[in-house]
Order: C-alpha cells, then sequence, then structure tokens
C-alpha cells in the first residue's frame, strides 16, 4: 500500500513502468467519489499535482501549451483567457470554485465524461494531446485519445503529459446548459472558434454524443457564406440553418439530466447564439 | 524516499500533515481516507463539516497551499507537504474573526452546517478581493450550499465586512 507523490515527470514514467496498475491522482474531483462511495479501492496511488512539468501553461511558437496538471482556476485566469477564450469561459462553468481549484485538465481528458466541459473546445482548436512513459512520447488528437464514454486509449504506463492548441485570430465562445451556473453536469455544450487568418469557424458539440463531436457540415457550410472581407451579423435564416446542420450531428440520449429532445434543441439554439456572437 | 511521501506497510499509512500551522502525526491510516475524514476522525478538528462526500456541498471546505477547496476531494495521504487551514485555524486563540463575528450579528447562521465552509470560502474571498461585488460574493459561494438560513443574510453579512474592513482604513 502506497501514496507517492511525484515530484518529477520522469520519477512518474518509471513508478507507473514499475507498477501500471497504480491509480494516478491529480485533482482528485471524480477519483475520491468513486473512493468515497467505496465504487474504487485503490491500493497504490502516484499523486501528479505538484510534478513542476505538468503544472502551468507557456506560449511558444503560435500556440499555447498546457500542463497536464493544470487547474481549472488557472484556465480562468485572464492572461490565459486572452490566448484561449472558449477554454477560459468552459473552465470556469465548471463545479464551484473549490472544484476549480483541484480539478485538472489533464484529469478532465483522462475521466472522457462526454459531459467533459474542456472537450468541446480542445476539439474546436484541433487540440495536440502529448502522453509519456519511459517507452517514450506520442501525441494524439482528441479523438485519438477519447474513443467512448469514459473510455481512453491511454495505455496502464502511460501519463498525460500535455495539451497544444494554437493561438488564432478571432473571438471565441462556449455555451452551456445546466440547472443552474454553479455546481452542474453539462446537459448540452458547445464551443464556437472563429479563425480569421484560416477563414472558417469550427464547432463541437458536448454532452450530446457519446465523445465530443465536431460539426463538419455546419462548419464548411458557414465558411461559404460570411463574407470574410468584412464580417457581419448573419440574418435569420442564416442563423437558423446554421443551429439546424450543427443540431444534426448530435446523437444525444434521454438520461436524468434530460431529454434527447431538449439537448438537440439546446445545441441548436447555443450554435445560432455562438455564432451571432463572433459575428456582431 | 523525501519527506513528502506517505510511508506504509501492506495495510496502512503513516504520514505528516501540516494543519493550521502544526504538524500532526496520522498513523495506522487507510489509503483511501479523505483529508475531510483524518482531519475530523484522526485529528480532532470536526469544524469542518461532512455532507456529501462528493464535492457537491462545499461544508468540508478547507484552505489548501491558501485556496479553497473540498477536503472531501483531497486524499489525506496526497495532502503532506501542502499548508492546510481549517475554520479552526483562522481566528487566533479561539476568538471570533470578523466574518465570524458578522455572521453572528446578521444572523446568518441557523443550522449551523454549511456555516464553516462559508466562513472559510468569504475569509478566502475577502483576502483575495476587498471590495466584491454582489455578483463575486455570489459566484465565491456557489459551491457552498445552505438549506435552511438562505443566502440572504450570509450576502449580506459578507458585504459588510467588506465595508467595516474599508471604513476602518
Amino acid at each position: 500500500m502506497s501514496v507517492r507523490v511525484a515530484e518529477s515527470l520522469e520519477e512518474v514514467c518509471n513508478l507507473l513502468a514499475a507498477n501500471p496498475s497504480a491509480s494516478l491522482l491529480a485533482g482528485g474531483t471524480d477519483f475520491m467519489v468513486e473512493v468515497n462511495y467505496s465504487q474504487r479501492r485503490p491500493t497504490s496511488v502516484i499523486a501528479i499535482d505538484r510534478v513542476p512539468e505538468l503544472t502551468g501553461w507557456r506560449r511558444h511558437n503560435g500556440a499555447v501549451e498546457m500542463g497536464a496538471a493544470l487547474t481549472y482556476s488557472e484556465m480562468e485566469h485572464p492572461l490565459f483567457a486572452a490566448y484561449v477564450p472558449a477554454l477560459a469561459q468552459a473552465a470556469r462553468t465548471v463545479g464551484s470554485p473549490q472544484i476549480r481549484n483541484a480539478g485538472t485538465l489533464g484529469g478532465n481528458l483522462a475521466t472522457a465524461s462526454p459531459a467533459g466541459d474542456t472537450l468541446p473546445p480542445l476539439a474546436a482548436l484541433d487540440a495536440r494531446i502529448t502522453v509519456c512513459s519511459v517507452r517514450g512520447t506520442r501525441q494524439l488528437g482528441l479523438d485519438e485519445l477519447i474513443v467512448g464514454p469514459k473510455q481512453n486509449t491511454l495505455a496502464p504506463d502511460e501519463v498525460i503529459r500535455s495539451v497544444t492548441v494554437p493561438v488564432i485570430d478571432g473571438p471565441q465562445e462556449f455555451l452551456k446548459v445546466g440547472t443552474r451556473n454553479a455546481m452542474v453536469i453539462s446537459v448540452a455544450t458547445v464551443a464556437l472558434v472563429l479563425d480569421r487568418d484560416r477563414r472558417n469557424v469550427r464547432v463541437a458539440l458536448g454532452s450530446v454524443s457519446p465523445v465530443p463531436v465536431r460539426a463538419t457540415e455546419a462548419e464548411e457550410w458557414i465558411a461559404g457564406v460570411v463574407d470574410w472581407g468584412s464580417p457581419e451579423a448573419p440574418p435569420d435564416d442564416v442563423l437558423g440553418r446554421f443551429g439546424e446542420l450543427v443540431a444534426a450531428v448530435s446523437s444525444p440520449i434521454d438520461d436524468h439530466r434530460s431529454t434527447a429532445d431538449y439537448r438537440r434543441h439546446a445545441v441548436a439554439v447555443m450554435a445560432r447564439r455562438a455564432l451571432a456572437r463572433v459575428l456582431s | 524516499m523525501s519527506e513528502h511521501q506517505a510511508a506504509g506497510d501492506e495495510t496502512t499509512l503513516h504520514y505528516t500533515l501540516h494543519v493550521n500551522g502544526s504538524d500532526r502525526d496520522v498513523a495506522e491510516a487507510w489509503l483511501g481516507e479523505s483529508l475531510l475524514y483524518v482531519l475530523r476522525e484522526r485529528l480532532g478538528l470536526p469544524g469542518t463539516k461532512n455532507a456529501c462526500d462528493q464535492g457537491e456541498c462545499g461544508s468540508c471546505t478547507v484552505l489548501a497551499d491558501g485556496l479553497p477547496v473540498c477536503s472531501c476531494m483531497m486524499l489525506a495521504a496526497a495532502a503532506v507537504g501542502r499548508d492546510i487551514v481549517t475554520v479552526e485555524g483562522l481566528g487566533d486563540d479561539g476568538a471570533l474573526t470578523d466574518v465570524q463575528q458578522a455572521f453572528v450579528d446578521h444572523g446568518a447562521v441557523q443550522c449551523g452546517f454549511c456555516t464553516p465552509g462559508l466562513i472559510v470560502a468569504a475569509d478566502h474571498l475577502l483576502a483575495c478581493n476587498p471590495a466584491p461585488t454582489d455578483l463575486e460574493i455570489r459566484e465565491a459561494i456557489s459551491g457552498n450550499l445552505c438549506r435552511c438560513t438562505g443566502y440572504g443574510r450570509v450576502l449580506a453579512a459578507i458585504a459588510g465586512v467588506a465595508q467595516a474592513r474599508s471604513s476602518a482604513g
């Protein structure tokens, strides 16, 4: 029985190589619920929340690289929000201040819940995820890491090291429907990124499919409708068509939080609203 | 092995936590014990309350390295080396802080169960933001559920402290 508070990434990789069944512990906001409710009986834990290589974020070469142990509170910071606004907005909607001081980006990825709030922004930003082990380092797209509800493709000896997203010229939006503004597990979410340089709009949805999904048909259609020379607020029929195309890629379910019909309706409304905001 | 580790045998762990300014020994502990459990059941600090055990209610709020967190969501043995402050550690020698006194004066306490968590959250807010707006106060306590006092008096108590501190200069 052991709990190791790891002090370097190399130590984490070595500990995992020696004992791949050890539990990795970052913010604990998912892990401890399972432990407290006797759904998990850990015998060996590697705490990674204070590993220097996994903390903080840095900007380089037109991108932002975030350590896996970056907390939601740190993503809310105005300096971070200036570079990755959709992710900052998403982080602010997570749980409560107490949860945001503990929960981490890497934890959101590894848990791979369909309702993970950072996942739609990461999907819309084409995030690259770096994972490592004693065997080496590899880079994955979000759709290669998360392949089903609560299913990730990490090998037992691997740890998520960092996530990289581009700094994009243009506004970004994250919208979320839940029963209140705090302590809510998302009913439906939409992340939308306007990229002025590449002249495209990228949209991803959360909580309405087994894994985060991109609305590629809607993206292609709206890229051809927007006047990129002088973008302006789209008329209602354009917003309505955009919402329909976005909602068409959702595959929501009825559950204790919402009905599928409501979720489909909600993503259409949020997609319209997000588009109107970034083009106004 | 560094000092920031929990040592153990096959069934139990032995480690030291830094709580309210003192090093506290935790012996013969189960690996999965939350910081909340250890504070209440092993270290004799029952001010921190246990309600939901899943990070929803905020009644177990403590400061870890200066930030409010739910102690039920923190693995105690992984909190070694962190500076933990509970509601018992906010005042000097058992005296009430101005935040605690304001809760009393405003009647912001009924059953009292949510109060320690709210006090810790409010104390942190006012330390970081001496003149919070109403919305900032609401967001700061959005992770603390109260089911009987109601939030009106709590909001008034926190705003009252901000005002009193600013008048006192």
